[in-house]
């Protein structure tokens, strides 16, 4: 039911901060869409979970405002944000029924018995819960549990946004794939900001409409899956997302030409030259592919997915990995590489340069 | 099912039967054997069957002390069970506070028994001693040696001195057990500070709160010596629960027999209090 706007945002766990690395999250400038689906995006200890608290509002940031609809909320404490959220182990009141799981964030809100009664079915439904609704919840296997916390949060039906923090986390491989596309088909029907921290590429690609990737504190990318995936703003977005990731290499910026190993390498777009104390080139194995004339390198081996295969190379710069066709011919021994101009970029300091 | 027979394994099994028949199948043994026969010494017994049991069962002097007991246990945990909770949760969950809270907490704990009492008789005197004195400096007519009222007063407020921390350890580890995701959801269901000690806290800590409510009730109901030391069991028979009484008949008045019929019923009241009371409170615990 609301834009919301981080403005600026630091939160540090320490009372003194001397580097970069004593935030667990800096300098965090996003909005996020009224309605949108958004995967949040990052290694273990990136600061995601801790972003997702400060939106919430179990966390007190260090610095920075959050905004619901360019209200300031940064004060407010989490009833009255009115935000949902489902933890990683789900979290149900072991003494009571599921029915009354249900109810309990209504109840807390002094709402009569008559519509709790028809909004916990209403989301009892919704969520295949109705036939357990009168047993105890303690009962419930892993997944029935983490329902019974996403019912919760959706009971309350004017809430400002939901917030997965990897929610999947204890449930069965099988169903976890049930209830993410459950959680999508929920998106599509009550059409409410969810935010959702993951760690796994596969289930924010395939949750979010905007996926948002954190590295070390920082946001370093907001796009789209194909945004991410043709043209990672950052380094870390190039080897984190994609399997196998991106092929990193360092090289020398001359004269706005990128160089490796004294060969020109055609990018993108011509680079600007500046001083960066690293100047990698960066390009996906899906973009490389062999030709008689490029970057000479000795192939190391070759491994078929089935798919394609993945062929690990070596060049005067470091190892190389590219993806060919699985009915592709493979020559052995040395061989040249050539990478596609448009997906081919120049980083400094980790950054794309453009 | 194939079992592999091997009567070797008898061996590892030997060493805890001779124990567990030295500290506690023999012992029992010989206890049963003086509840069903009299003796005079020199190893003469006379059968006697169920008389003294007989006797026990309808002496008013047992049913006295029984009623003391349970009364005595009944208020140290009515009192000891819902402050130690108390102050476990107002006690620090981090920082330099948990070792030093901690560490004092046990420290009672720590205090050999017959300390205890000697302990608190001296401070209860009430010519010399601390409280004693000091009670009636403040104009409360107070004698823990003489009156009644007094006498258990001075008798709870030292087990409640001395055995509180146990349920006060007990409670915050059950505390600290529970994840934060627990009381982070609470927040955002909406949850008053009484639902989430109800609705999460209560709950969570059902486990210990068992074993403290049983190592409480078992304690306090074979309390001996702390009030052995400080009141003696008076005045008169005021204070003289199970224990004390059991004493006086063995080893005072020298009656075997009765005495034995007597440890017999106290060992099943408190074996039969403790099973009714896990079961009850475990009953539900199977579908989880």
């Amino acid at each position: 039911m609301a834009k919301i706007t981080l403005k600026d945002l630091s939160h540090s766990y320490l009372k003194t901060q001397s580097s970069d690395a004593d935030w667990a999250v800096r300098n965090v400038n996003i909005d996020w869409n009224d309605g949108g689906a958004y995967a949040l995006l990052g290694p273990s200890g990136c600061g995601k979970t801790t972003l997702l608290n400060i939106i919430s509002g179990l966390i007190n940031p260090t610095k920075g405002d959050i905004l619901f609809d360019d209200k300031m909320v940064s004060n407010l404490n989490p009833v009255e944000r009115n935000i949902a959220q489902i933890f990683q182990f789900p979290v149900i009141y072991d003494t009571m029924t599921v029915y009354d799981n249900l109810a309990f964030p209504l109840r807390n809100r002094k709402i009569e018995e008559e519509k709790i009664k028809s909004k916990v079915h209403e989301i009892a439904d919704m969520l295949e819960l109705s036939s357990t609704l009168n047993n105890r919840a303690s009962g419930l296997t892993a997944d029935g549990k983490q329902k019974i916390s996403l019912g919760r949060g959706l009971v309350r039906s004017d809430v400002n946004a939901i917030m997965f923090d990897e929610p999947l986390t204890v449930i069965d491989p099988h169903l976890k794939w049930i209830l993410r596309s459950k959680l999508k088909e929920l998106h599509q029907k009550i059409n409410r900001t969810m935010i959702y921290v993951t760690h796994d590429q596969t289930e924010a690609l395939t949750f979010a409409d905007q996926v948002v990737v954190m590295h070390e504190g920082q946001i370093v990318q907001t796009g789209t899956p194909v945004d991410l995936f043709e043209k990672p703003k950052h380094t870390f977005v190039g080897y984190f997302i994609g399997s196998p990731g991106m092929n990193l290499l360092p090289c020398e910026l001359k004269g706005g030409e990128v160089i490796l190993n004294g060969k020109k390498i055609e990018t993108h777009k011509k680079v600007k030259s500046n001083s960066f104390k690293k100047t990698e080139v960066g390009v996906r194995p899906e973009f490389i592919n062999f030709s008689s004339d490029g970057i000479p390198v000795k192939v190391l081996s070759v491994s078929n997915t089935g798919r394609h295969k993945i062929v690990d190379t070596q060049s005067e710069s470091g190892k190389i990995k590219m993806i060919a066709k699985p009915n592709e011919d493979i020559p052995s021994g040395t061989a040249f590489l050539n990478f596609k101009k448009e997906y081919t970029y120049a980083y400094g300091d980790d950054w794309i340069i453009e | 099912m194939n079992k592999t027979i091997n009567q070797k394994a008898w061996f590892f099994v030997i060493p805890v039967f001779v124990l567990v028949a030295f500290n506690a199948i023999i012992p029992l043994m010989t206890v049963v054997n003086y509840a069903f026969q009299e003796t005079f010494g020199n190893n003469v017994f006379m059968w006697e069957g169920t008389r003294w049991f007989k006797q026990i069962m309808l002496s008013e002097r047992f049913h006295a002390s029984l009623g003391r007991q349970f009364l005595f246990t009944f208020i140290i945990l009515f009192i000891q069970i819902p402050l130690g909770i108390g102050i476990a949760l107002t006690m620090p969950k981090e920082g330099i506070g948990v070792p030093i809270c901690l560490v004092l907490m046990s420290m009672p704990l720590l205090i050999p028994w017959n300390v205890v009492g000697a302990m608190w008789n001296i401070f209860a005197l009430p010519d010399i001693g601390f409280l004693g004195h000091s009670l009636n400096a403040l104009g409360f007519d107070y004698n823990f040696t003489q009156q009644i009222g007094d006498a258990w007063f001075t008798t709870i407020l030292m087990d409640v001195w001395h055995w509180t921390s146990l349920v006060v350890l007990l409670s915050y580890a059950g505390l600290q057990s529970i994840q934060p995701a627990y009381y982070q959801a609470a927040e955002i269901d909406g949850a008053s500070r009484w639902a989430v000690f109800t609705k999460i806290e209560l709950p969570k800590m059902k486990k210990v709160l068992t074993i403290a409510i049983l190592l409480r009730f078992m304690d306090s109901f074979m309390i001996y010596t702390e009030p052995f030391v400080l009141t003696g069991g008076g005045p008169g028979n005021a204070t003289a629960f199970l224990s004390i009484d059991l004493v006086k008949m063995a080893l005072g008045q020298f009656d075997l027999g009765p005495a034995a019929a007597m440890s017999l019923i106290y060992f099943f009241i408190v074996l039969l209090v403790c099973w009714v009371f896990y079961t009850l409170m475990m009953r539900n615990e199977g579908n989880q």
